[in-house]
């Protein structure tokens, strides 16, 4: 489930406004509760309670600690933290998922919302094009890593299509060189985010008004400025789901790293999550590693609470 | 002009698709590609071969066979599961005035939305003490969990909007919640239900990082992450990294092809608002 498809759908059902659902919802819930329903609730609440709020709590005290593993935690408070800002490693890992978060979020959000501009009207051929770009979607980032390991392989097609074109001199190790092992790791996450965002967006203007469009048409408003006027104000809803999945995406990306280059060479393309990985399971520093993982939901924090926040607007 | 235009649209979009594609279809030509072909002309030429041979190396010699099936005893029962405890929550929580019940759902999907990172290390000795570390079923159980916050989330949208007056006509014919439950709300979000299910499906399927915190040995592992240990199985045999590939792909594309209008409605959930 940590694949970027996991949280693709998160989000209320409803595609209704916001008024007209909140007085169904209370007259649909009057039902008496009885034991049985306080069973349904608190059982599933149960499961989820020992699998992730219990060891959330713990991961956030364990940040506090230094661990081996074998001996018990000792407190360190902040120690960890502090740590942090003499770890080149940390740094790098914070710069990449920076750069990721850039690349990675704004490319898959342009490259997205371009293809469903062109792919939107309901012509021929336009099936096709859809279920192309959005079959890498389908796969698991392992099977989308070693796809493009293929590739990249030394006297593989990316190579070979170098030198065919004349640029053999560009030919080189892309993810043994710490140069581009970065970049050669963001193009298959990209590769299969598109389709991802685009299918988001084509929802979206699905759902956007056609008279609207009519009436900017009469208005002599060119294509461009329909665009620009009409669909980027109409879509501001799947904007703000898109703005949050990319970035809780983003932050969580592991798969694609870990199976293409495991952070390396030296820790170029190491991202916070996949140091956060080896920390623990490698080196088995579980407070410091815990510490990571702090880092990551602090910096994941501001957009889980905007979409709780979006989410419980929704519900009253 | 229009005309040209026209073509010019297919002719780039045709283009951009069979880009697209392109390390897919290159892949699968790959994985029939003998190995003396891949020795003698490279990954990068024009298959000169064609064999199953490769596909035979990864059935059998790499156990992808077994992988395969582990993986299918971890996805089913963790679908089923997650499902059918997020329905009954969705269920409660949608349809009775539960106290505090915005709370709860809210508490629930914020589960769902945590870095899994901040759950590795606790959860590792968590199944570890329970003495389930490496067993299929801690990994079912990790799904569950994790998943759940936001299926009931989803699932709850759907049974808010569904009309009273429903429930109140089984109520009055007698039936108590269960049976209200069973009968009426049930069925009546089964469009909800396959979405949700392909996308899970897909989702636990294609997992990678749950498996390799909670399993270690190399049969116990799900397909997704045994397509790692391939690699340093088959060191640098491509043709044959590449018919493991093609196989640990085919289950969910076999799930995406079957329930593709369910799966795309299922993504587009939460973008349409």
């Amino acid at each position: 489930m940590t694949s970027a498809l996991t949280e693709t759908a998160r989000g209320p059902s409803a595609p209704r406004a916001g008024g007209g659902a909140s007085r169904r919802a209370k007259r649909s819930a009057t039902g008496r509760v009885s034991p049985l329903i306080l069973v349904f609730v608190f059982v599933p609440f149960a499961v989820e309670a020992v699998w992730v709020f219990w060891p959330a709590v713990q991961g956030f005290w364990l940040a506090l600690t230094n661990w081996d593993g074998l001996s018990a935690p000792t407190f360190v408070g902040f120690g960890n933290f502090s740590d942090m800002a003499s770890d080149p490693i940390f740094r790098t890992a914070l710069k990449n998922t920076a750069i990721w978060l850039v690349l990675f979020g704004g490319l898959s959000v342009i490259g997205g919302f371009g293809m469903a501009l062109l792919l939107q009207r309901e012509r021929r051929g336009v099936g096709i094009y859809r279920a192309a770009l959005f079959t890498p979607v389908v796969f698991s980032l392992v099977v989308t890593a070693l796809i493009w390991r293929v590739f990249y392989q030394p006297d593989g097609l990316v190579d070979t299509i170098l030198r065919t074109i004349g640029l053999g001199d560009f030919v080189q190790p892309w993810l043994a060189d710490p140069d581009t092992a970065l970049y050669a790791v963001i193009v298959p996450a990209l590769w299969r985010q598109i389709g991802y965002v685009m299918v988001l967006y084509l929802a979206g203007l699905k759902a956007v008004d056609p008279a609207l469009y009519e009436a900017a048409k009469v208005d002599g408003a060119s294509a461009w400025q329909r665009t620009l006027y009409v669909t980027i104000p109409q879509l501001k809803g799947v904007n703000s789901v898109v703005l949050s999945v990319i970035v809780i995406d983003s932050l969580r990306s592991f798969d694609i790293v870990w199976s293409m280059t495991k952070g390396g060479p030296y820790h170029s393309s190491e991202l916070l999550s996949t140091y956060m990985y080896s920390t623990a399971f490698q080196s088995t520093q579980l407070g410091y590693a815990s510490a990571l993982a702090v880092v990551i939901f602090l910096l994941a924090l501001a957009v889980i609470l905007g979409y709780l926040i979006r989410a419980f607007r929704e519900e009253t | 002009m229009n005309r040209l235009k026209t073509s010019g649209y297919h002719l780039a979009m045709g283009l951009v698709s069979f880009l697209w594609v392109a390390p897919i279809l290159w892949v699968i030509v790959i994985s029939f590609r003998s190995f003396d072909d891949v020795a003698a002309n490279g990954l990068g030429s024009l298959p000169h071969s064609f064999t199953f041979s490769t596909y035979k190396s990864a059935w059998e010699d790499a156990d992808e066979f077994r992988a395969l099936v582990n993986s299918l005893v971890v996805t089913i029962p963790a679908v089923i599961l997650s499902l059918g405890l997020a329905s009954i929550a969705a269920y409660g929580l949608a349809r009775y005035s539960i106290p505090f019940r915005r709370t709860v759902l809210l508490l629930m999907l914020m589960g769902n939305l945590l870095p899994p990172q901040i759950l590795l290390i606790p959860i590792s000795r968590f199944v570890e003490l329970i003495g389930y570390y490496d067993t299929l079923i801690a990994l079912i159980a990790v799904h569950v969990g994790f998943g759940l916050g936001f299926y009931t989330f989803v699932l709850h949208g759907f049974m808010r909007d569904l009309p009273r007056e429903i429930q109140e006509a089984a109520t009055i014919d007698g039936a108590g919640p269960g049976k209200i439950y069973a009968s009426v709300i049930l069925p009546l979000t089964r469009p909800a239900m396959a979405a949700l299910g392909a996308l899970s499906f897909t989702w636990i399927f294609n997992d990678l990082l749950w498996s390799i915190t909670v399993i270690r040995s190399g049969e116990k592992m799900p397909v997704t992450p045994a397509l790692l240990g391939l690699q340093g199985l088959f060191v640098s045999s491509w043709n044959v990294i590449a018919a493991g590939t093609v196989i640990a792909a085919i289950p969910t594309v076999a799930v995406f092809l079957r329930f593709q209008k369910h799966f795309v409605g299922g993504l587009a959930i939460g973008a349409v608002k």
